[in-house]
């Protein structure tokens, strides 16, 4: 073994080669400023994004921290009543808080299934050309701009889909509706994602399960899902964060009276509604009413971030690495 | 195509075939099977004439991908336990010959087969032929090892689950399985872990003992050993020989020394450019008897091929 690497290790000339004569230079041949250049663009690039992060969240933290001073905590977060323009001011979240709940939950069980599905489709079962057209189709859809869902919910869905069609005595404004036309607004959005997800999966994988004698379902559901479950929980995340988030068609089409939601043919406030409909320029910097504004954006950006944290979790628990 | 007098019923034909694996040692085919050791056959000692019963045949097939005609009519038979290599250049077709014998290429959309390929005599691109049906007979194991992303458990359990296989017990399946591919010894400690922490040469053993747990009759091989090195190719050679007393062997190579090594037949095919488009289309130069097609090959062709001279 010495010997071995004893022989190895040398370079003597009697042993092998004559060394090369010849000196080619390896020193840098221009001073490759373009390059230098672009770097310093790309670090600006992902440092702006990082630093209108921070600056988001400082600008939200400074008042919403005056607002708890004020009214504390504890009052702010069991509170069942919140009134803060009114002359009998309250300032308890929980309704807006279980207008977001509501319209979220309703927005997810519309756009999980039928985003999954379409998903699925068009992954596994579209053909080629049917993929082409659909695909594009789906994503001019997730452009719609918001205000037009909203206007859709308000004037179609309640009063013509639910009340003539299906019977359902909603109120004017409704969570129902505003939920259901939310979720249907998302949908393009986790069909999208999803479907990129499961055509990510090499395609060795679903020839081995067919080569076995397993059917398109069983492919599906053993073998692809599994192994596209962290976009597909991305696509989950990114639809929930935009259900809790979305602001113009809660605004429109739920109303802007701030109860606690029981039921969902009723209308109630969510937490983007409510900063909508509040911020309009007539509160006083510094008031108590302008930092309320920021108690509910913080409480807003809290609980998307909670989200986040438990799905990353879930996600990296479940999925399986190809 | 599939005569209407005889209904093509693939899932009665497991009862109806006297001998669809080994185990039954009074039938005949099996005891032709323990004389046709390679070296019984290089030197000469088995009949060339002597034809073992065919499992698979193919019948003037093409396969045309849109309107390219990859392959154009390949006639030859499979016969029961043996092993069939198919050689030649690349792109000369014998892939996609091999995935149509068990309509892995319908799952490339564009693909259509012309001619007849049948198995036990039934057309399996007749109308009423279920391919998942097809593909639990015909199983495959692919160039690239391709385990699940599951544990090493899970993927041989795979196809028993899916496929809805009666089994008592699993991991009696699972044990079995993988010690007629050979790997049982060296992961029968870490049967939960992950199937990608095994080395390449153990994840194709792994493809294959999940490819025997679903108790096909015909095992297609597309290049196993073309990503393994020399060492991990040798176990699978000596697993092929192992594997061929139950089971009926294709398997396309691109090295010529395996297909010597290891098959009792070889088919040879090559590309030739068509007339006016110059698309390569590939078909079959020679079949014959692996000592035959290596020692005295009938075409000019299949000799140039197999001397080195050219592919």
């Amino acid at each position: 073994m010495s010997q071995l690497s004893a022989g190895a290790g040398t370079s003597t000339p009697s042993r092998g080669l004559r060394p090369s004569p010849d000196r080619p230079s390896l020193t840098s041949s221009s001073p490759r400023r373009l390059e230098k250049a672009a770097y310093g663009f790309l670090v600006l690039a992902a440092g702006v994004s990082v630093l209108t992060t921070v600056g988001i969240v400082v600008s939200l933290a400074l008042p919403a921290f005056q607002f708890f001073r004020e009214v504390g905590v504890g009052e702010y977060l069991t509170g069942t009543s919140w009134t803060p323009r009114f002359t009998e001011k309250s300032y308890g979240v929980l309704p807006l808080i279980t207008g977001t709940l509501w319209t979220t939950a309703i927005a997810l069980a519309v756009c999980i299934p039928l985003g999954l599905g379409a998903a699925i489709y068009l992954s596994e079962y579209a053909s080629t050309k049917v993929r082409k057209t659909f695909k594009p189709v789906l994503e001019l859809l997730a452009g719609v701009p918001s205000v037009v869902y909203g206007l859709f919910a308000v004037t179609f869905v309640g009063p013509v889909v639910l009340k003539q069609w299906f019977g359902i005595e909603v109120q004017t404004f409704s969570v129902l509706a505003a939920g259901l036309v939310l979720g249907v607004m998302i949908i393009p959005t986790v069909a999208s994602l999803a479907e990129d997800a499961m055509s990510a999966v090499p395609r060795s994988l679903r020839e081995a399960s067919y080569g076995l004698g397993a059917n398109r379902m069983r492919t599906v559901l053993r073998v692809v899902f599994p192994a596209a479950v962290s976009g597909i929980a991305a696509s989950i995340v990114l639809a929930l964060s935009r259900a809790v988030g979305e602001t113009m068609i809660v605004t429109m089409a739920s109303g802007s009276q701030a109860k606690i939601v029981t039921d969902p043919l009723e209308g109630g406030q969510t937490m983007t509604g409510f900063i909508a409909s509040a911020a309009l320029g007539d509160s006083v910097q510094g008031s108590l009413q302008y930092n309320t504004l920021f108690a509910v954006g913080i409480t807003l950006f809290v609980l998307t971030l909670i989200i986040n944290l438990i799905s990353i979790r879930l996600v990296n628990r479940f999925r399986e690495i190809y | 195509m599939s005569d209407p007098g005889h209904p093509v019923d693939l899932s009665a034909l497991a009862a109806d075939d006297p001998n669809p694996h080994a185990g039954d040692p009074t039938v005949n085919t099996t005891a032709t099977v323990t004389t046709r050791t390679p070296e019984a056959i290089q030197a000469g000692r088995i009949d060339p004439v002597e034809r073992p019963r065919a499992v698979l045949g193919c019948t003037d097939v093409s396969v045309y991908y849109g309107d390219f005609r990859a392959v154009n009519e390949v006639t030859m038979d499979i016969g029961v336990h043996e092993i069939t290599a198919l050689i030649g250049p690349s792109g000369c077709g014998k892939s996609t010959v091999l995935r149509s014998l068990n309509r892995m290429n319908d799952l490339i959309p564009g693909t259509r087969v012309t001619g007849t390929i049948s198995y036990h005599g039934q057309d399996i691109y007749a109308k009423d032929v279920d391919p998942i049906e097809v593909r639990r007979r015909i199983g495959m194991v692919f160039q690239k090892p391709n385990p699940f992303p599951k544990s090493i458990y899970d993927n041989v359990a795979y196809g028993p689950k899916v496929t809805g296989m009666k089994t008592s017990n699993m991991d009696d399946v699972v044990e079995e399985s993988l010690r007629g591919a050979a790997l049982w010894d060296e992961v029968k400690d870490k049967l939960k872990q992950s199937a990608y922490g095994l080395s390449g040469g153990q994840q194709q053993r792994l493809c294959i003992a999940r490819t025997i747990a679903v108790k096909p009759e015909v095992i297609l091989m597309d290049e196993p050993c073309s990503a393994l090195d020399p060492i991990a190719t040798a176990r699978i050679e000596d697993l092929m020989m192992e594997l061929k007393k139950d089971y009926t062997i294709v398997i396309v190579t691109h090295n010529m020394q395996q297909a010597a090594r290891v098959a009792d037949r070889t088919a040879f095919f090559t590309a030739e450019a068509a007339e006016g488009n110059g698309d390569r289309t590939g078909h079959l130069v020679e079949f014959d008897l692996t000592s035959k097609i290596f020692s005295n090959p009938g075409d000019n062709r299949t000799e140039d091929y197999i001397s080195g001279r050219f592919g």
